[in-house]
């Protein structure tokens, strides 16, 4: 077993992405997600694994350094919140165009606009619908523990260097804010400039060698045919996502008659609400989604001939649920279920909506 | 075993630290904890409060609008959090500046002069040691010597030197909850 430790969301980011061999961490500060930069600065993680640690001076600046040190192979990490995230959306694009890999933490809050400071789940639509302009999707794993924000870390670099592109971990106030138990996996050493080379030469500006072309960083074309088989390429690999890195969680599914459908802190919630429903002999059990792109649509059809109706909890108006109601293609009702701007529902509201909805009381 | 706590006070008081030790002490003996806070730009005067969860099992939501144990420091959490303790729970609290003192009568009621026996002590800033005190006195959920292996990760070790002060003011919350009968507060 690693190191145990009781750690803020946000501090398990930070201390994962060291002992990830992170090379590069770029980010401008805003609640609730400074402690990342917080720690990161406390730490000095320069002398543990000579990790750069810079506070750029907007967000526009930190992810165009992310831009920058990915181009060369490097594992480059940036977090910030929802207003932050918004000013990401442009350099999001054009890394996803430069099939560049890189991974960002939207600690969420409360929106639109400046908002509020508390949790949200009102970015989803942001996230996984577009966000920044162009025919491309975001990866996103939605952390429901302090755990997963670890774990995500790695894994978002996982996917990232496997399909070339920007992976977004999407938690909320909640996550980045609450302490729990977490498991620290042993320091993983950075990568040496021979190990880059090795791995990424066909693409990373690392400097030319005789022995093959200039790799070209960029997301301009002007050329539309070229743009097009491109464009073409990049929805192969989102294809193969969809077919190969769906994640999800099932929790009391097998006799269920509803169903939750909830990720990150919602999850959490849901999953008390479903005990009290339990406890009153409502068979209702929780689907929930781990990566939100690709979205876990087959284990939902799967489940949906068992079901008399579906609440997708979300802590926003309902942005999730249309991507639920594309998974069940009508065949059951549908219904959301949500807080917002930053007020959070507590179990008890969740299992009196559904009672509501669909017991009928 | 679950254990579902509000700690509730003024910023300043060490409410979010005494559920951060509170917490350790459970990760010391191979518990899951939760600690949410209420966060918000307050530091310290505002009201300051916690939900920590400690339990046998995976924890589900972090955050509760019903307690088995409510800790409260001051009259707006009163006013707030009495009402919030599950039928049969504890509510535990300092009667120092409280104005209108409990009336539930479906749950126990026990104060603990934090206050006064912290300023006897000498040291104010151990109040929320000896109210943490009181508290496993009357729930002991975590073996006292996790409470101090908790103290010793939770706090920076330039400061492990206040550890037997801790130490004293737990054992000082321990002697001294007083159960308080119903109506006669």
């Amino acid at each position: 077993m690693g190191e145990l430790k009781l750690m803020k969301g946000n501090e398990a980011i930070a201390e994962a992405a060291i002992r990830e061999g992170v090379d590069a961490y770029f980010g401008y500060p805003i609640t609730p997600q400074s402690e990342v930069l917080e720690y990161l600065m406390a730490e000095q993680p320069e002398k543990r694994t000579g990790m750069v640690v810079l506070q750029a001076e907007s967000e526009l600046a930190a992810i165009n350094m992310v831009y920058g040190a990915a181009a060369v192979g490097k594992k480059v990490l940036t977090t910030s919140s929802s207003p932050g995230i918004s000013l990401y959306q442009e350099g999001i694009s054009y890394i996803a165009g430069a099939e560049l890999p890189c991974v960002i933490a939207n600690v969420v809050r409360g929106g639109p606009g400046l908002g509020t400071i508390q949790p949200s789940q009102a970015d989803y639509f942001q996230t996984v619908k577009g966000g920044g302009h162009g025919d491309y999707k975001l990866f996103t794993l939605a952390p429901s523990s302090v755990q997963e924000m670890a774990d995500f870390v790695s894994l978002g670099f996982e996917i990232a260097f496997k399909y070339r592109t920007p992976v977004m971990i999407l938690s909320d106030g909640m996550i980045g804010q609450m302490m729990e138990k977490v498991e620290l996996k042993e320091q993983k050493p950075r990568w040496t400039d021979e190990e880059i080379k090795k791995m990424h030469d066909k693409w990373a500006t690392i400097g030319k060698t005789p022995d093959r072309e200039r790799n070209i960083i960029t997301s301009l074309n002007l050329d539309s045919a070229i743009q097009e088989k491109h464009n073409h390429k990049l929805q192969a690999k989102f294809r193969k996502m969809e077919a190969e890195e769906v994640r999800y969680e099932l929790f009391n599914t097998d006799d269920a008659e509803y169903l939750m459908v909830a990720y990150g802190s919602s999850a959490r919630i849901a999953q008390k609400s479903i005990a009290l429903a339990r406890a009153k002999g409502i068979k209702v059990g929780l689907l929930r989604p781990i990566t939100l792109f690709p979205f876990p649509e087959k284990p939902l059809a799967d489940l949906t001939p068992q079901l008399k109706g579906i609440l997708s909890v979300e802590l926003s108006a309902g942005q999730m649920i249309e991507d639920v109601k594309l998974a069940v293609q009508c065949k059951v009702r549908v219904e959301h279920y949500g807080r917002f701007g930053g007020m959070i529902h507590s179990p008890e509201e969740v299992l009196t909506a559904f009672e509501q909805t669909f017991i009928g009381k | 075993m679950t254990e579902e706590i509000i700690i509730a006070g003024f910023g300043g008081q060490g409410v979010l630290s005494m559920g951060k030790i509170l917490a350790y002490s459970g990760i010391m003996q191979n518990q899951e904890v939760s600690w949410m806070p209420s966060y918000g730009p307050e530091m310290r005067g505002g009201t300051a409060n916690v939900t920590v969860i400690v339990s046998d099992e995976r924890i589900s939501s972090p955050i509760l609008n019903f307690y088995d144990t409510a800790i409260i420091l001051n009259q707006q959490s009163m006013d707030k959090f009495e009402k919030t303790v599950k039928p049969g729970g504890l509510l535990l609290y300092d009667p120092n500046g409280i104005n209108r003192h409990p009336e539930r009568q479906d749950i126990k009621i026990y104060k603990i002069e934090g206050a006064k026996l912290a300023a006897e002590m000498g040291n104010t800033k151990i109040f929320n040691m000896i109210v943490l005190g009181a508290f496993l006195k009357l729930k002991p959920i975590v073996k006292f010597e996790n409470v101090i292996r908790g103290l010793k990760e939770s706090i920076p070790e330039r400061y492990h030197k206040l550890i037997p002060l801790n130490e004293a003011a737990l054992k000082k919350g321990m002697d001294n909850p007083v159960e308080l009968k119903p109506g006669k507060n």
